[in-house]
């Protein structure tokens, strides 16, 4: 049965990176914006959430919560400072911008936090493994499939079926009409823009016990979020919801059946598919 | 003047050497002698200079933006370790070459992918091209030494004649003559009706496809020709350290590449150079200040640069230097490029 | 008669919309053929299909005979099919000399030259100077493209069409946005092309179409609606409903 354990764990793996760089992803697909320091944001929320639990002794369901409200603030301070400035300028300018700021952030991490591995105290309900079908299934996994899988039915009713929704797939798909039609593009985008830095602290929260969470997190999982961004495409959020559950199942299975190549596998088939597809596999050319 | 002779002599006049550049390059010469006690610093900046001008290629010549330059860099300062520990190739300059030659064809194999797509998917691949090289180098650790590095090799003398000393003497004065070597073709190439193309490609891709440049050909072989560049730059690391580990491919080590050349300035061959001068300066100053978390300052100042604005920033904090600069004509007048231009 | 340029059926939608319809056209050897019709016929996308900007969705192009419909664009500027373009497409911090060398460079095959110096061929240097002069870039021959009037970036955009040796021209409303003032430079530059160069010229202005044109196309939603000599379609009452309907201008 361990085909149906390396699904089980890639599709909970999948569903983390989901929730981490879907913030990313729209982002980028709104405003054009090459944000290489997204992973910082889902760290701090990590560390967040971990300082809450091991030292405050919160619940960890309670922390949960409030590490992705540790990342909607942080991102709504650096967006509303720093980050505003950005949107116009070259792509080249964005990336050597967020570069510095993710060196700057993975220093404060370890002057702050220190260099080792932290890991987050689970409470009894989450630890070992319950019987589902016959098969043992980590809870901590199943808690992950469960909370982002809730989370990405939610994003996707809020997009088609509220107005939000709508103004912010306008505002995607082509921000000048959108900004003509009455729009407020760039608030629509500060809301956005925090909102997924909040689902990326929360992703940090939870991935720490899956991913590992020290200082050079941010740096470490940068590929897997700009492969989920660059896969899935930027212009919807099944496109990146796929190619998180694919880059999940595929680094799993790989590591488990090619473990000397490893994270190998997920490289390549990135190159593969932006050879075979430049602009993802679900994505579309972009309309500016 | 005759109208042709006018056009001869206009045409010609970026390839002419410049009494500044004269003085530039003595000073170079006069370092060895002024600076003495500092030959190590020196070295690092001799092939950092290298690497940021195999950056300057792509990027200030050919508009390609590169995430995983240090892919290349990488290469070639492995490539030089391993022919140096199973004896494959004894003699560093031939050594050195040949780990260019590998390096190339990595960058003429990958400079497919790179110059398909958008801005970003560029980014993605040569980022993810650099991850896997380090993962390679790490899977085949019983090879490469994985994250220890590549042990229990040493360079033997340059040209079997000169041994490297521990003042460092000899790795200097071999930097920089690959330096000077490798810039003189470099300038040759920029300056010849294949540079041109590569600047009119920069300036108008649609419009240079139609006068007939094959712009994906040209692309591919300056990428490649970067990439040899690169490589030597590895190889001078390797070989002047006898170090090679897994940080050879980091972002960090590409990041840090870019802050180099946005520095200096790309399009004019002499910001790589420039550019590696103070970043090593600044990397000096900040690690003094504080030891273990200097790449905060480093991201400090990538940040400031680029919220003041390359531009200004120039203007500001580089004003004596740019003044010097300018007033010696290293920079040609055109050379600033405009703020949020190319996407 | 020879044919210099023919497409037979060419079709292009994007989605829904077909922008191109079962276009067969025909400019003979030599001609001065000009394209019209109303606003959004059409006319740029046939120049795109034709320089292979863009691939047709169907039908063939044929440039002097050769079948051209698979080649990409640099290949076809090769072949002598050469274009400029309705907004300049130039290169800002290139001067008009380097601009012009370029083309002239590459045509001879010295574009993958990476040792010679530039401007050490006369020949080329010679070539250069013709063209400079014939458009009246000299005097500005070592500004950077960017800093130079509209009305002389427009002289440069055809002088680089020309520079690449074209035996087919292919001109986009080159006089379009050009002021009162410097509207005669280029409509004597145009005039003054080479008669074996064979030019098809797109444009609403109709006064330089009248005076420029011994054969007129004109294009009406992506199909040809009626076509032929200048009187001729000067009369036509189909090309004057298609008009009427716009509004009054030049």
């Amino acid at each position: 049965m361990t085909l149906l354990t390396i699904l089980f764990d890639g599709v909970a793996y999948g569903m983390l990176l989901f929730v981490l760089a879907s913030g990313l992803a729209v982002t980028l697909g709104l405003m054009n914006f090459v944000n290489l320091a997204h992973g910082a944001f889902a760290m701090f929320g990590g560390y967040v959430c971990a300082v809450l639990v091991n030292r405050w002794g919160m619940p960890f369901f309670a922390a949960l919560p409030m590490a992705f409200v540790a990342g909607a603030l942080s991102g709504v301070v650096a967006e509303r400072t720093m980050f505003r400035h950005l949107y116009g300028r070259s792509h080249l300018d964005q990336v050597l911008f967020t570069v510095g700021f993710v060196f700057m952030a993975v220093a404060a991490a370890d002057y702050v936090m220190g260099s080792a591995q932290i890991f987050i105290n689970l409470p009894e309900s989450l630890q070992g493994q319950i019987d589902l079908f016959g098969i043992g299934v980590g809870r901590y996994r199943l808690m992950i499939i469960a909370i982002c899988g809730l989370l990405a039915f939610g994003i996707q009713l809020t997009l088609a079926k509220t107005r939000f929704g709508a103004r912010l797939r306008a505002a995607v798909d082509d921000p000048r009409v959108a900004g003509g039609m009455g729009i407020n593009v760039p608030q629509v985008f500060a809301f956005t823009f925090a909102f997924g830095c909040g689902l990326a602290g929360l992703g940090g929260a939870l991935g720490a016990e899956i991913l590992g969470l020290d200082p050079y997190f941010p740096l470490k999982f940068l590929i897997y979020f700009l492969i989920v961004v660059t896969v899935g495409g930027s212009s919807t959020i099944t496109g990146p919801f796929l190619a998180s559950l694919v880059l999940g199942v595929a680094d799993v299975a790989g590591k488990y059946y090619v473990p000397k190549l490893g994270a190998f596998v997920i490289y390549t088939l990135m190159i593969v598919i932006l050879i075979w597809r430049p602009h993802g596999l679900f994505g579309r050319a972009a309309t500016r | 003047m005759t109208n042709q002779s006018e056009i001869a002599v206009s045409a010609a006049r970026t390839g002419r050497w410049r009494w500044q550049e004269i003085v530039f390059w003595l000073l170079v010469l006069a370092s060895y002698v002024l600076f003495s006690n500092r030959y190590l610093i020196l070295t690092e900046i001799a092939w950092l200079a290298l690497f940021a001008l195999s950056l300057d290629l792509i990027m200030g010549y050919a508009g390609i933006v590169s995430l995983g330059h240090a892919a290349f860099f990488g290469v070639g300062a492995y490539s030089v370790g391993l022919l140096a520990k199973y004896g494959i190739i004894n003699e560093p300059v031939i050594a050195l070459v040949a780990a260019g030659l590998i390096a190339m064809v990595l960058g003429f194999v990958t400079s497919f992918l790179v110059i398909r797509g958008t801005d970003l998917s560029r980014l993605m691949v040569t980022l993810g091209i650099a991850l896997l090289l380090r993962e390679l180098a790490n899977r085949f650790s019983d090879i490469t030494g994985g994250f220890d590095g590549l042990q229990g090799f040493t360079i033997q003398p340059v040209l079997g004649l000169f041994e490297f000393d521990i003042f460092g003497s000899v790795a200097y004065v071999y930097c920089v003559a690959v330096l000077f070597v490798l810039f003189l073709i470099a300038r040759r190439i920029v300056n010849s009706p294949f540079g041109l193309s590569l600047r009119a490609i920069q300036n108008n891709p649609l419009r240079a496809a139609a006068v007939g440049i094959p712009v994906n050909r040209r692309l591919v072989t300056i990428y490649s020709i970067a990439a040899f560049y690169a490589g030597v730059a590895g190889a001078l690391f390797t070989q002047t350290t006898a170090l090679a580990s897994l940080d050879v491919f980091s972002l960090e080590r590409s990041a840090d590449l870019l802050l180099v050349l946005v520095i200096g300035g790309g399009g004019y061959l002499y910001g790589g150079i420039i550019g590696a001068v103070v970043f090593k300066i600044l990397q000096e100053v900040f690690s003094t200040i504080t030891p273990q978390y200097w790449q905060f300052w480093i991201g400090f100042v990538l940040v400031a640069i680029v919220l003041l604005g390359r531009d200004r920033m120039h203007r500001w904090v580089m004003w004596g230097p740019d003044f010097l600069i300018r007033r010696l004509g290293l920079r040609p007048a055109s050379a600033v490029r405009p703020e949020g231009g190319r996407s | 008669m020879t044919l210099a340029l023919e497409t037979i059926g060419l079709e292009k939608h994007f989605g829904g919309l077909n922008v191109t319809r079962n276009l067969s056209l025909q400019v003979k050897a030599g001609a001065r053929h000009a394209l019209i019709g109303p606003n959004g016929a059409g006319k740029t996308t046939v120049i795109n299909l034709l320089t292979g900007v863009i691939a047709p969705d169907g039908g063939k192009i044929l440039l002097e005979g050769a079948d051209i419909t698979a080649m990409p664009v640099h290949r076809r500027v090769r072949q002598g099919l050469s274009r400029t373009f309705q907004i300049n497409q130039l290169f800002a911090d290139l001067t008009p000399l380097e601009t012009i060398g370029l083309a002239v460079a590459e045509r001879l095959g010295q574009g993958t030259q990476m040792w010679r110096r530039r401007g050490t061929r006369p020949e080329i240097n010679d070539e250069i100077e013709q063209h400079l002069t014939n458009f009246r870039l000299l005097d500005v021959m070592n500004e950077p493209t960017v800093t130079l009037p509209y009305g002389k970036q427009r002289l440069l955009e055809i002088a680089l069409a020309i520079a690449t040796g074209p035996r087919v021209l292919l001109l986009d409303e080159p006089a379009a946005g050009v002021p009162e003032i410097e509207r005669h430079d280029i409509l004597a530059a145009v005039a003054n092309l080479p008669r074996d160069v064979t030019v098809l010229l797109i444009e609403h202005d109709m006064d330089l179409v009248f005076s420029f044109a011994d054969r007129i196309s004109v294009l009406v939603s992506g199909a040809l609606l009626v076509e032929g000599a200048p009187d001729e379609i000067a009369r036509d009452p189909q090309v004057k409903a298609v008009y009427l309907g716009e509004a009054h201008d030049a």
